[in-house]
């Protein structure tokens, strides 16, 4: 026994054989992860989802006071045309007071404070264009139609479990967390927008 | 108990020849047939073979109505109406399989609810309580997904409702959420994509349930089956074989659970879903009053109580989660609820309380609703986290019967007055 023991010993280098384990197994770990990635990749956004196309509206049909809901990503967007009352309401709030105080404007940095200017294009304060999905869960508020509820703020009111958004989209009470955003989008013309 | 002697005979000589290859038959009968069963259990007893049943009849109904359903947002709502009415028998099926995940949670419920009257999660059942809580998930996980399929109004809200959940991690690291919903969504809201990989899941996730029931009766045949009294088997007279006895109230409590579903089957089928799923699905629409199937309303209710958006959806989760550490929440050493006189009043509150949530679940949340919803939330938190460890020290526990024998027989665990002697096993 002694022996055999002695002979395992001088043949077996202990260091080599460490090294081989531990190398197939980082080999292994390394194969296995690069195999899994493409398993869960799959699953985001294909690219035909990826590319689809920017959307253009002309809005020259949409009455003051009016609200048209238009299709982008598979998304709903909001194009209201506000009514001199509504934009003052807008404008007369204090952003650091909001629930959120991000403008969550696409085309502007996070650190950008909800100020009704920072909700829309200069110039064009009656256009307000934001997707029209709850920041809560994702319902479509109410507040597109004349009849509509609007909620206590006059803008959107979401009935599935009571967001109120004011007349720059603006969360003020409820459960979303954020305002709703507003896409990236230009005006070609006086007109015609461009969504994306 | 596993290890009880298997009092299985090979007959023919195919079956010796066999049980020297694969001693199946021999695992079968040790298992199935000659395994001591307590003999005090009652009908919430049966509620085990009744989910075994369920789980048979989604499997088989749904492979037929696979057979005939298209899962692209275009076709999906056309071929369940197809089904309805032109697959032979497809009305059938397809409403087998809608009543049918109804009567699976109905039971599971109450297949729950006994494991809590009587302790079956206290120790030694702890492993098969926990794979009991894994199974509720998978179910809840394959509900929710079947329930997208008929691609109606609640269909697609629901979805675009509980997936947005996730979006709440935005609130820890900004965009994980979104990034989240994005990949599980393939896409940037809801659509076709969403529901073609629901679909693969959803007839994916009921094998991996039958994988886990069979873990889980494994567990239990390695412990035993509790009963009412929360005692061990201690001697043969505690317990009687599996068949014909306990083979033979199952069946009878099957028999009846079966009346009940064909009921709803054939007179009220659509009772137990929502008239807007019949609707079909619209991005621009959402329903004034999105609601989930009747089985998720006391999480639902939870998840609304909380005023946070993300508070919400971790207090919805801890809810079932919270299901796993009872074992060691709970402090006392008497399993059966039973011979707990002051417990047993909590834990009945307890049972209205999410009775109590799963009709606020179903009301709009607001007003009155939600402060009742806030209040029995607490409540069931409190249950587990507060009553379960302080009660269990507190209380003084009522007399218990020396062994089941006796809990059934009286006395000296003699038949009571009985002339003869009694029967020999
Ligand atoms: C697909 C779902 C399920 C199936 C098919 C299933 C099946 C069974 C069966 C056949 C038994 C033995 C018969 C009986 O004692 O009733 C059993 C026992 C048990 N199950 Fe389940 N079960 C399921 C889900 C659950 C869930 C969700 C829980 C709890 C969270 C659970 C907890 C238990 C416990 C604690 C026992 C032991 C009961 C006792 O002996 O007291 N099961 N199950
Ligand atoms: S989705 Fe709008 S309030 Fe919940």
């Amino acid at each position: 026994m002694k022996e055999e023991a002695d002979l395992a010993a001088q043949t077996e280098d202990a260091t080599r054989r460490d090294f081989l384990v531990v190398a197939a197994s980082a080999f292994a770990a390394v194969g296995g992860a690069a195999t899994l990635w493409p398993l869960i990749q799959q699953m985001n956004p294909d690219a035909s989802t990826q590319a689809m196309a920017s959307t253009e509206i002309d809005v020259a049909p949409i009455k003051e006071g009016q609200a048209i809901t238009v299709m982008w990503r598979g998304k709903p967007v909001f194009i209201r045309h506000r009514t001199k009352t509504e934009i003052d309401a807008a404008k007369s709030v204090d952003p650091s007071s909001l629930p959120d105080s991000s403008a969550r404007n696409g085309a502007l940095p996070e650190s950008a404070p909800a100020s009704d200017a920072n909700r829309t294009k200069a110039g064009k304060e009656q256009w307000l264009v934001m997707v029209g999905i709850c920041t809560h869960l994702g319902c479509i508020p109410k507040g597109q139609g004349l009849s509509d509820v609007k909620g206590d703020y006059n803008g959107w009111f979401c009935v599935c479990h009571g967001s109120h958004y004011d007349t720059a989209g603006r969360i003020r009470r409820g459960p979303a967390p954020r305002n709703l955003d507003v896409p990236a989008y230009s005006f070609l013309s006086d007109t015609m927008i461009k969504i994306g | 108990m596993a290890q009880h002697d298997s009092t299985y005979k090979p007959g023919s000589r195919l079956e010796h020849w066999m049980d020297e290859r694969l001693p199946i038959m021999r695992m079968m009968h040790g298992q199935f047939v000659d395994f001591p069963t307590p003999r005090n259990l009652n009908y919430l007893w049966t509620f085990g073979g009744i989910l075994s049943f369920c789980l048979a009849v989604q499997i088989v109904t749904g492979i037929v109505l696979a057979m005939h359903y298209i899962p692209t947002a275009d076709m999906a709502f056309d071929s369940v109406e197809r089904i309805r009415r032109d697959v032979n028998y497809g009305w059938l099926i397809r409403n087998v399989h809608a009543v049918g995940a109804s009567m699976f949670f109905f039971a599971v419920y109450i297949h729950i609810a006994r494991g809590l009257y009587y302790g079956s999660y206290k120790a030694p059942r702890e492993v098969l309580w926990i794979l009991g809580v894994l199974l509720f998930l998978l179910m809840m996980a394959t509900g929710f997904l079947g329930y997208t399929l008929p691609w109606g109004q609640m269909s697609f809200w629901g979805v675009t409702v509980i997936t947005n959940l996730f979006s709440s991690l935005d609130a820890i690291v900004p965009g994980l959420g979104t990034k989240i919903v994005t990949w599980l969504w393939g896409g940037f809201s809801v659509s076709s994509v969403t529901l073609n990989r629901f679909f693969s899941l959803h007839y994916l996730l009921p094998f991996v349930i039958a994988g886990v029931v069979v873990l889980h009766i494994w567990a239990l045949h390695v412990v035993g089956q509790n009963n009412p009294t929360g005692l061990d088997i201690k001697t043969k007279a505690d317990s009687v074989p599996m068949a014909p006895y306990a083979v033979m109230k199952d069946l009878f409590g099957l028999g009846v659970f079966v009346l009940l579903f064909a009921w709803f089957v054939f007179f009220a089928p659509d009772y137990l879903g929502h008239a807007d799923n019949y609707v079909p699905a619209n991005p621009l629409v959402t329903p004034p009053h999105i609601v989930p199937e009747w089985y998720f309303l006391p999480f639902y209710a939870i998840l609304r109580a909380i005023p946070s958006k993300l508070g919400g959806v971790v207090a919805m989760f801890s809810a079932i989660v919270v299901l796993v550490f009872i074992p060691w929440l709970d402090t006392s050493r008497v399993r059966s609820a039973r011979y707990r006189p002051l417990y047993k009043w909590f834990l009945w509150f307890f049972f209205f309380s999410v009775l109590a949530l799963g009709y606020l679940g179903g009301k709009p949340a607001e007003g009155v609703y939600v402060a009742w919803a806030q209040f029995f939330t607490a409540y069931y938190f409190a249950f587990f986290l507060l009553i379960m460890p302080i009660v269990g020290v507190m209380e003084t526990p009522s007399a218990m019967p020396r062994s089941i024998a006796e809990s059934v027989l009286g006395g000296s665990g003699q038949p009571a007055g009985a002339t003869s002697a009694p029967e020999k096993r």
